[in-house]
């Protein structure tokens, strides 16, 4: 196990055009860690996701992964570095059948636990609609497809972006249900997520973002209530 | 608050355009034959060019079948000439309204297909066009047809009087294009034109009718281009199905010509127009290799100046030479009153 | 039985028309590029054969085997080092890069090999014929043609649906971001793309310079039959674009029938119908 942190983001400054959306945001993930970033819309989350996978990049700063910087990473580098986006609304590829979803995730050839056949045991309704083309499923099912497509590339670490959004609350709970079998074999996570509950409950630790900046961040189990709402709204 | 579009280097501009629209004017009377028949030429590009610009850079059609109208023009002119007798001059006005006309149905048409597609569909409409024609043996079927020699001469007492209108005719025609052109883009519909040009999608959310302004423009892009086409081969005194609708010159060197000026600005196709023909005077001699090169440039062009030169310029030092930005003025009195 | 002979020389022309378009079609459906110079890569790949079979000696199909890769190459590197340059949500530039292509193109084969007409010979099997019925003959080079035409079709089918490569090009055309979150690096992907409509195009040049003669202008003429075959046979359909093809050949058979100088007009005249009336084409690929 290398020394330090997984994932080390040094005061990243990232911007569309002249807007800016992150001042100064560090942040650490360590091994077989789960991080939660929560916050309003427009807090700058996704930025964060997009700017750790290489969809982006901060005009300031940088960020290591496994102690290799990978600030000016390009996007179809990120998979090598181990690193799988879950991308917000799941975007799955809708000329490709589900198991083609799954089979293009996994085209890299990354050694590592997950298979085809482990993501159906792990989403069986996904076995199931093997072979209908993946606009045809459900949110929820969809969703599971994005995460299994993410999976199948042994990443070492998983960003999920917003996977709850749109989603009944009960198969929400399904899937996060789920979590502990994902990252059972130390798999590193970064939740991105509006439903704060279902965060707090699966991460260790804690990101509170507020107008694209770090507002309170701590263990998920020592933060109150009060302080979480205070950091979330700006109050 | 009220709009206004000069700008200083715009009435510089305009003060400019006037004393050169007087020494073009006055040609005859200082130019010899060549530099007469130079310049007429270069005014029916600007013309052609600056239609094209209205089209594509614009109302965002790319038209690579624009000789299909150059052509029809052409066609219609010796057909009234010649099967009805009809003054030359009276034709190319009448060639106007046919273009429009033809481009009715032609629009209806290609209209159904989009972006590179339909610039292809234009093609074939030109091809279509090229076909019928060469099948129209009372013009001559696939060799062509020339003016008879007695309405050469019935156009005007001496050689050099024709030669004289001609010139004038050419300066005419490519002013009278420019001032529609202007006259459409500073008015109400040119600012939806401008609209369209600068971010199609939003244009369409604001209400404006996109369909039907591009529909408009194209029928009457073909009204003109018609009716410089009708001049083009009154000019060359002869017309056949290949030089009528010739794709290098009427919609390669067009394309050139809007593409190094600038795309999107009225004045492009002037700057491009003399880069143009200065390379060509230049490189005159070398036949393939000179359209080759041009090719290339267009490349380069596209690649790294997509704005053209005329673009380059007036991003870096804001200049127009025509009055036709919109900018609001706060007056005095619309500040006062206010706490 | 004229009339059959006809259409079935009409069919078998529509298969290079088909092949012409393919390659057109799968441009278009991988990154939304329409190329104008499709046409004179056609030819190019024409005078490429004429080269090889002249310095090397072989016969014109035999020189497939080294045309092929060559046009793949160059299609390669057109793609990576100017192509790529040119995608974007601008039409513009795309268009007029390969408007600007399609005249160097015409223009370096005038300079390189003049306006001379040219034809590859492809020796015995050129005059060979079946008979199908009575006063029904085919030749044997069209049913060649039309064959491998219909097997590169399937095989670009083939390539799509179920493989590995063909589930990079269409994820990469789906969506390009989210293509290289996977690992796709798009520009390379884009490349092969370019790589396979030219292999497919170098197929096509050659049948087509053994057919008839060729000279450098014939290219835009190509780029016209290859797109209205897609037009006619519908966006997206492989399977379609080989009908589009057969259609085109068929009517343009009829028109030549009735007068030769109506060969061309008519099959302008049947796409234009087919777009007045049935703009999507007669086998659109239903989006998915």
């Amino acid at each position: 196990m290398p020394d330090g942190p997984l994932l080390e983001i040094n005061a990243i400054d990232a911007f569309y055009g002249d807007f800016q959306a992150l001042f100064g945001v560090s942040l650490g993930v360590g091994a077989g860690q789960v991080v939660a970033v929560i916050g309003a819309n427009g807090a700058g989350k996704s930025t964060l996701l997009k700017c750790i996978a290489g969809l982006m990049h901060p005009s300031r700063g940088e960020i290591l992964f496994e102690n290799t910087p990978t600030t000016k990473m390009p996007t179809f580098e990120a998979l090598k570095h181990g690193i799988a986006l879950v991308p917000e609304g799941r975007r799955l590829f809708p000329s490709l059948t589900v198991e083609e979803n799954l089979l293009i995730g996994g085209q890299s050839r990354r050694p590592g636990p997950w298979t085809l056949t482990r993501i159906y045991e792990l989403f069986p309704v996904l076995a199931e609609r093997r072979n209908l083309p993946a606009p045809t499923l459900s949110g929820g099912q969809q969703q599971m497809a994005a995460i299994g497509r993410a999976l199948m590339s042994n990443p070492r670490l998983l960003l999920c972006d917003e996977i709850s959004l749109g989603l009944a609350p009960i198969v929400v709970r399904d899937i996060y249900a789920r979590l502990p079998q994902i990252t059972a074999e130390g798999l590193s996570l970064v939740i991105v997520e509006q439903d704060i509950v279902q965060a707090l409950r699966a991460a260790s630790h804690v990101y509170c973002l507020q107008e694209g900046r770090v507002a309170l961040q701590g263990n998920a189990r020592e933060l109150t209530r009060e302080k979480i709402s205070a950091a979330y709204f700006g109050v | 608050m009220i709009v206004e579009h000069a700008t200083r280097s715009s009435r510089i501009g305009v003060g400019l355009i006037a004393i050169a629209v007087i020494v073009l004017a006055s040609a005859p009377y200082w130019g010899d034959r060549q530099t007469l028949r130079l310049l007429a030429e270069m005014f029916t590009f600007i013309a052609l060019a600056s239609l094209w610009n209205l089209l594509a850079g614009y109302a965002g059609l790319v038209s690579v079948g624009q000789q299909a109208f150059v052509g029809l023009g052409g066609y219609v002119l010796f057909a009234l000439a010649i099967l009805f007798d009809v003054n030359p001059i009276l034709a190319i006005v009448v060639a106007g309204p046919i273009g429009g006309l033809v481009a009715i149905p032609v629009a209806l048409l290609i209209f159904r297909l989009r972006g590179a597609y339909f610039a292809i569909g234009t093609w074939v409409v030109a091809e279509v066009f090229r076909l019928l024609a060469s099948q129209l043996s009372v013009l001559g079927g696939g060799s062509g047809i020339s003016l008879p020699a007695s309405m050469v001469l019935a156009m005007a007492p001496s050689r050099q009087i024709r030669e004289f209108e001609m010139y004038w005719l050419a300066l005419f025609l490519t002013l009278a294009t420019l001032a529609a052109i202007f006259v459409l883009l500073r008015s109400r519909h040119g600012l939806a034109l401008t609209a369209i040009r600068d971010n199609e999608l939003a244009a369409q959310s604001t209400g404006i009718g996109v369909w039907s302004i591009k529909f408009a423009v194209y029928v009457l892009t073909a009204f003109g281009t018609a009716m410089i086409g009708a001049f083009i081969f009154l000019q060359k005194l002869r017309i056949s199905p290949d030089t009528a609708f010739s794709v290098n010159d009427w919609t390669a060197f067009v394309i050139f010509i809007a593409v190094i000026g600038g795309i999107g600005r009225i004045e492009g196709p002037i700057i491009g127009t003399i880069v143009f023909f200065a390379l060509r005077q230049t490189f005159a001699g070398l036949g393939s290799l000179y359209l080759l090169m041009m090719g290339a440039v267009a490349i380069v062009v596209m690649l790294w100046a997509p704005k053209g030169l005329w673009g380059m310029i007036v991003e870096r030092l804001g200049w127009q030479i025509l009055p036709l930005q919109r900018h609001l003025v706060l007056r005095k009195k619309d500040v006062r009153g206010k706490s | 039985m004229q009339w059959l002979n006809v259409i079935v020389q009409g069919v078998l022309i529509g298969g290079l028309y088909a092949m012409f378009a393919a390659g057109l079609s799968l441009i278009f459906g991988v990154m939304r590029l329409v190329n104008i110079a499709h046409g004179d890569l056609i030819v190019l790949a024409a005078y490429v054969s004429l080269i090889i079979t002249q310095a090397l000696g072989m016969d014109p199909l035999t020189s497939l085997v080294l045309v092929v890769p060559i046009m793949a190459l160059i299609g390669y590197a057109l793609q990576r080092g100017l192509l790529n340059y040119t995608l974007g949500d601008d039409l513009l530039p795309p268009l007029l890069v390969t408007f600007g292509l399609s005249i160097i193109i015409q223009n370096g084969l005038l300079e390189l090999f003049t306006a001379d007409s040219r034809k590859l010979q492809a020796g015995a099997i050129e005059i060979q014929t079946f008979k199908l019925a009575q006063d029904l003959w085919i030749g044997a080079l069209p049913l060649i043609q039309f064959a491998v035409a219909v097997a590169v079709i399937a095989g670009l089918q083939l390539l799509f649906y179920r493989t590995a490569l063909g589930r990079a090009l269409r994820a990469t055309s789906d969506d390009q971001p989210v293509a290289q979150l996977m690992g796709l690096d798009t520009r390379h992907v884009f490349a092969v793309a370019m790589a396979l409509s030219l292999a497919v195009i170098a197929v096509a040049g050659v049948f087509l310079a053994v057919r008839a003669n060729f000279d450098p202008a014939i290219g835009p003429a190509r780029l016209i039959f290859a797109f209205e075959a897609v037009i006619i046979g519908g966006l997206g359909s492989m399977w379609g674009t080989l009908a589009g093809g057969i259609i085109l050949g068929v009517s343009q058979a009829i028109g030549a029938q009735i007068d030769p100088g109506w060969q061309l007009l008519a099959g302008h005249i049947v796409f234009l119908v087919i777009l007045a009336v049935r703009p999507q084409g007669l086998f659109p690929k239903v989006s998915g």
